[in-house]
């Protein structure tokens, strides 16, 4: 198998109540240099398969079955430590709040030295060249390195953020809904430096969103998420032209047309009236 | 002028920021540089802008929360800066705001019935029962129920919250409302609930709106007009329509061409 990323028969379940089902059976596949989104609303279960896969559940959470292999590695054999090998160096994530995702009494510059130095042992001269490497790369002036976040934009932040997920060289990047924070032109920015980073770097990039407008831009494939179940997979413009299931459409519909040609419509669930 | 509810003219306002590693440093930051708006009875006015191009302190500026530096605010003809006290209190029962984050402006201490109730009782209109019966009305008609009068904000959901604060804001009867940013923290499928809940609404009550957003795909299904806002001024005004099809300032270009999904940004799809 070529894939980088295999997800097969993902359950997630809090242990208190195993048949409660929060991720039910979601398989899905990622390869390098693609990006894969995964779209739903609040609660569809997106996040908690993205955390799940990096090894990140909530104590009161608990995979139930699945498989999740990445590059040949079944992850879910792994131990804690094993994981935190992989975390980081081999996955990089970026989180939704660039404001409290990063440490408020440390400077930029050292916390994207972190990772560098637990990873790759990196210290010194060489360690100090790569952090300005890397802000360079994400159109962050190198000598920002000594600032602290609140001397940063929202924007600028989120760049740090992307910085430090890709310090390593990961060969997949998982973004849970990386620009949600963000105003429109930031986030334009944003998502075309990912895009660029992901091609550059030859990346998978696992995005995570609740907007269709995003997934236009950005996805290769799309992974439609309803209440912990997947209800479609496809290309992106096969979903976006020609959505299959009653919930992707009703997804669709309710993103505003800028062209002013549709008119305005809220998510209709009438079609869970009838088995899907 | 009756068919003008709210006009602004020449507008400043500075603020001083603290600059400097320790902030020992002052700089002057203007926030508004001699804005002028013109809100039509009836009809929304689109504020659109990124964050600190100071369109939340033009919101905060208008309903006299901050002090202007200079410039006249004229609503149903009065000068609202000539105000105080329970003048001020009383105009201010028919200018109200939905705010931005429905997890930060609802008290978490005080339950639904008492946040929605309170602008009733400050402004003293009707009794006990009179306020109940307005107050059930309000959520009922924002499409939660008369049960949720004893819970707190806590057991909503962030949609939920917002038709909370929008009740909060309509059940006073107002005539014009300022919406801060209202979908922003909300999923696209609730935010679409939302704004067709505004624009009911606004069509029942008569409402006048000035509606701030960063949001182009939600300000064309909103506004009547817009005004684009970079660096404190006014760069831009008209209609929506002529906005949208023959913007005239770059800024206004650049704001179109961020809209997502607008142009496939095609980097990612070869």
């Amino acid at each position: 198998m070529s894939d980088l990323l295999r997800v097969e028969n993902l359950c997630v379940a809090p242990i208190a109540n195993p048949h409660k089902l929060l991720v039910n059976k979601v398989s899905f596949t990622l390869n390098s240099g693609k990006t894969t989104c995964i779209v739903g609303e609040s609660g569809s279960g997106k996040s908690l398969t993205a955390l799940t896969v990096m090894g990140l559940l909530a104590p009161s959470l608990s995979r139930t079955s699945g498989s999740i292999n990445f590059q040949g590695t079944e992850l879910t054999g792994l131990s804690n430590e094993q994981m935190s090998d992989v975390r980081g160096k081999r996955i990089g994530m970026i989180f939704q709040e660039p404001m409290t995702s990063l440490n408020p009494v440390l400077t930029v510059g050292y916390q994207i030295s972190e990772s560098l130095a637990h990873h790759l042992g990196l210290s010194g001269k060489e360690l100090k060249t790569r952090i300005e490497g890397l802000l360079q790369q994400v159109g962050i002036p190198p000598e920002r390195a000594n600032a602290y976040p609140d001397e940063l934009s929202g924007g600028q932040r989120q760049r740090v953020m992307i910085a430090m997920s890709i310090a390593c060289e990961p060969a997949m990047l998982i973004a849970d809904e990386p620009t949600t924070a963000l105003d429109v032109t930031v986030q334009a920015q944003i998502l075309a430096l990912l895009a660029e980073l992901k091609s550059r770097m030859n990346m998978g990039m696992l995005f995570i969103t609740h907007d269709f407008g995003v997934v236009a831009d950005i996805a290769d494939d799309v992974v439609v998420m309803f209440r912990g179940e997947i209800v479609e997979t496809g290309m992106v413009q096969q979903v976006l032209e020609n959505p299959q299931h009653p919930y992707t459409r009703a997804l669709l519909a309710c993103v505003p047309d800028a062209e002013g040609k549709k008119p305005l419509q809220s998510i209709d669930y009438a079609w869970l009236g009838e088995p899907a | 002028m009756s068919d003008i509810i709210l006009s602004a003219s020449h507008l400043t306002k500075t603020y001083r920021q603290r600059s400097g590693r320790f902030g020992f440093g002052r700089k002057l930051v203007k926030a508004l540089d001699d804005v002028s708006i013109n809100i039509k009875t009836g009809s929304t006015l689109a504020i659109v802008g990124e964050s600190g191009s100071g369109k939340s302190t033009l919101a905060r500026c208008l309903l006299q929360l901050l002090p202007l530096d200079a410039g006249t605010v004229q609503f149903q003809g009065q000068d609202l800066a000539a105000l105080s006290g329970d003048a001020l209190r009383a105009v201010r029962r028919h200018l109200q705001m939905v705010f931005q984050d429905p997890f930060a402006s609802l008290n978490p201490r005080m339950k639904v019935g008492e946040i929605v109730g309170e602008g009733l009782l400050i402004h003293n209109l009707g009794d006990a029962q009179e306020r109940t019966r307005k107050v059930l009305q309000m959520l009922e008609r924002v499409g939660l129920s008369a049960a949720d009068i004893n819970k707190y904000p806590h057991e909503f959901s962030g949609g939920q919250r917002q038709r909370v604060g929008i009740a909060r804001a309509l059940v006073l009867e107002p005539k014009l409302v300022i919406c801060d940013e209202p979908v922003s923290a909300l999923d696209v499928s609730i935010q679409a609930q939302i704004l067709l809940l505004l624009k009911e609404l606004q069509q029942e009550m008569g409402l006048s709106y000035l509606f701030i957003s960063h949001d182009l795909r939600i300000v064309r299904h909103m506004a009547d007009e817009i005004a684009v806002m970079h660096d404190g001024k006014i760069v831009e005004q008209g209609e929506v329509e002529s906005i949208y099809s023959s913007p005239q300032q770059a800024y206004t270009q650049n704001l179109l061409n961020s809209i997502p999904g607008r142009q496939r940004r095609t980097a990612s799809l070869i």
